[in-house]
């Protein structure tokens, strides 16, 4: 069987975590989202199934699995980005921080501003490098004056290890960025409204494996301020960076004719790659299958 | 056909990759005759640019150019002032835009934005239905409900025509025109955009307001755009309910009646009997025709340098 895990990974924080988790390997952290009987539809079609897990706080969750398993519909119900889909209905548990998100009395809004979300294509705005940065808190109201909203900019830029790139361009359109530039803005954006969480959806698949390692890098060093949780189509990536993975994978549903996302299994990340106890994971992680 | 494939024993030469003669006489008659339309619609407009430019210029050279600019329009006296025109188009272009653009910027951001599919797919059909009313039916319109209802009872206008029932109704007339072009340009705005702002706490207002129109604002001005040279080029609308019937003397009160260009082509032209009077009158026509055709022009210019200063490429 493939040992995912790069042996002799030179990246920082990849040791230091294993040595954490070595010396206590059941320590867990606060439940961030703590997901039961998760169902979600478009119209008619279910497009997942009964999906039950927890994420914890501090940690990188990763959800691997084929196309069409609902990894990305899962990640989009926590900041409730579904219902920019009119067809979109949620039913089941999905608490954030003891909250069900989807109370009826829960402003949508005010769930993304604690949630923050990363595409998988770079979508920077149209503008400045300052004025994408300075969007959210702009429109949140964080910064009242000029000089706070400053310090903000170079903070996220900092955090996202974009600063040194761009501060003698910030007036310049952020579209001149590379992608790999585009996709940490993108992070540093993300940021700028000091979220709880970070949601990533394939962050990487659209960037080179020397843009790639930099976002890995950078998760590894914001995870401690940040719960991030990340869909991703590398396995590497996932047995790379996350602490924990939630495979999913597509099953045909034989009185629709219908394929729908179920959860197969969710574990620690070494256990997923090394040990999973369902023979759907290990043919997907060994690569016979999807 | 030949058989393509290569026989070692003949040899892999440049013939056997040439082109077939046939082919290639049907390709070549295929370009030259689409070639050949697009010809004729170049020639066309040449045409009517010659022949606006050679009346107009005989009116030029020969009329007296204190008639020009005087008390008003009464071309078969031989006062010819261009101003009367122009002021009276402009005012009612503006008017027309005031009424316009509200209504159909608003109407493109409920579409685009806001409306379920299912309410678009009726409200789009029914706007593009309000696209093809004629503009004789929108000049009754004017002239018998809003002159009497708005114009009168809101302004305390005429009843009958006057620039500002007409600048109305072209405005009613352009609606459609402006919130179907706007709303194609914001829809074609990414979602991914939408979605990046939302996934910042924005409200649905704010991404419309701070991402999507900044991002549609090409298209936006190329609706403001057209809608302004239809409603400096709408005649039907103005001649009806603008107030004045074949003379004008200058105002710039839109409770006034007058004639715009267009219309003060209309009521010479209805015939060729009627273009009598005056020498020049008959290239008078003309030369208000080039005078619209420099305005129109001049103003496609200007709005295109602009949309290529603000826009944001995305």
């Amino acid at each position: 069987m493939e040992q995912a895990e790069p042996e002799a990974s030179p990246r920082l924080g990849l040791d230091l975590d294993r040595a954490v988790q070595a010396a206590a390997p059941d320590a867990v952290g606060d439940a961030v989202f703590e997901v039961e009987d998760l169902n979600v539809y478009y119209g008619d079609f279910r497009a997942v199934q009964d999906a039950s897990f927890t994420v914890y706080k501090h940690e990188i969750t990763a959800m691997i699995g084929p196309s069409g398993c609902g990894k990305t519909t899962v990640l989009r119900c926590f900041n409730r980005m579904n219902d920019l889909i009119p067809t979109a209905r949620v039913e089941g548990r999905l608490d954030f921080q003891k909250v069900p998100i989807y109370d009826p009395r829960v402003d949508p809004v005010e769930v993304r501003r604690r949630i923050g979300m990363v595409f998988q294509k770079p979508n920077p705005f149209p503008k400045s490098i300052y004025d994408n940065i300075a969007f959210g808190p702009r429109v949140t109201g964080m910064a009242k004056k000029k000089s706070d909203l400053d310090d903000i900019v170079e903070r996220s830029l900092n955090r996202a290890a974009l600063w040194d790139e761009v501060n003698d361009r910030m007036k310049d359109s952020a579209l001149g960025l590379s992608g790999g530039q585009q996709q940490r803005l993108c992070i540093a954006r993300a940021i700028a409204v000091d979220p709880d969480v970070l949601l990533m959806d394939e962050p990487c698949s659209a960037l080179d494996p020397i843009a790639t390692a930099r976002i890995e890098d950078l998760m590894q060093e914001i995870k401690n301020d940040y719960t991030i949780v990340i869909v991703t189509h590398n396995m590497q990536q996932a047995a790379r960076i996350s602490n924990r993975t939630a495979f999913f994978t597509a099953q045909l549903d034989s009185t629709t004719d219908q394929r729908c996302g179920l959860l197969v299994e969710y574990d620690r990340t070494e256990t997923i790659f090394s040990n999973p106890s369902d023979e759907r994971t290990e043919n997907y992680v060994t690569g016979r299958f999807g | 056909m030949t058989d393509t494939r290569v026989d070692p024993a003949e040899g892999f030469s440049v013939e056997s990759l040439a082109a077939n003669p046939r082919q290639a006489r049907k390709e070549r008659l295929i370009r030259d005759s689409l070639g050949a339309t697009a010809l004729v619609s170049v020639l066309i407009s040449g045409l009517i640019i010659w022949s606006l430019f050679s009346e107009a210029w005989t009116f030029m050279v020969e009329v007296d150019w204190g008639a020009v600019w005087d008390i008003g329009w009464f071309p078969r006296r031989g006062i010819y002032d261009i101003k009367t025109l122009i002021v009276a188009s402009l005012i009612i272009t503006g008017i027309a835009m005031i009424v316009a653009g509200p209504l159909g910027l608003g109407a493109a951001i409920y579409l685009s934005e806001y409306a379920r599919p299912g309410v678009r797919r009726t409200l789009k059909p029914i706007l593009e239905i309000l696209a093809g009313i004629p503009s004789v039916v929108l000049g009754f319109f004017a002239l018998e409900w809003i002159a009497p209802n708005v114009v009168k009872t809101l302004f305390g206008g005429p009843a009958a025509g006057s620039l500002l029932a007409a600048g109305i109704g072209v405005g009613v007339l352009v609606v459609p025109l402006v919130a179907s072009i706007s709303e194609d340009a914001m829809k074609a705005v990414p979602m991914s955009l939408r979605e990046a702002s939302s996934g910042l706490g924005a409200r649905k207002i704010t991404t419309t307001v701070r991402v999507v129109l900044p991002a549609a604002v090409s298209g936006l001005m190329a609706a403001f755009i057209v809608a302004i040279s239809r409603a400096l080029g709408e005649t039907m609308v103005v001649f009806m309910a603008g107030g004045a019937a074949q003379t004008a003397v200058y105002t710039h009160d839109p409770l006034d009646g007058s004639l715009t260009m267009t219309a003060g082509m209309t009521s010479l032209a209805r015939g060729t009997d009627s273009v009598v009077g005056e020498g020049l009158t008959f290239q008078s026509l003309f030369f208000v025709g080039l005078v619209l055709f420099v305005v129109t022009f001049g103003l496609n210019l200007v709005a295109d340098r602009f949309v290529h200063r603000v826009r944001e490429q995305y």
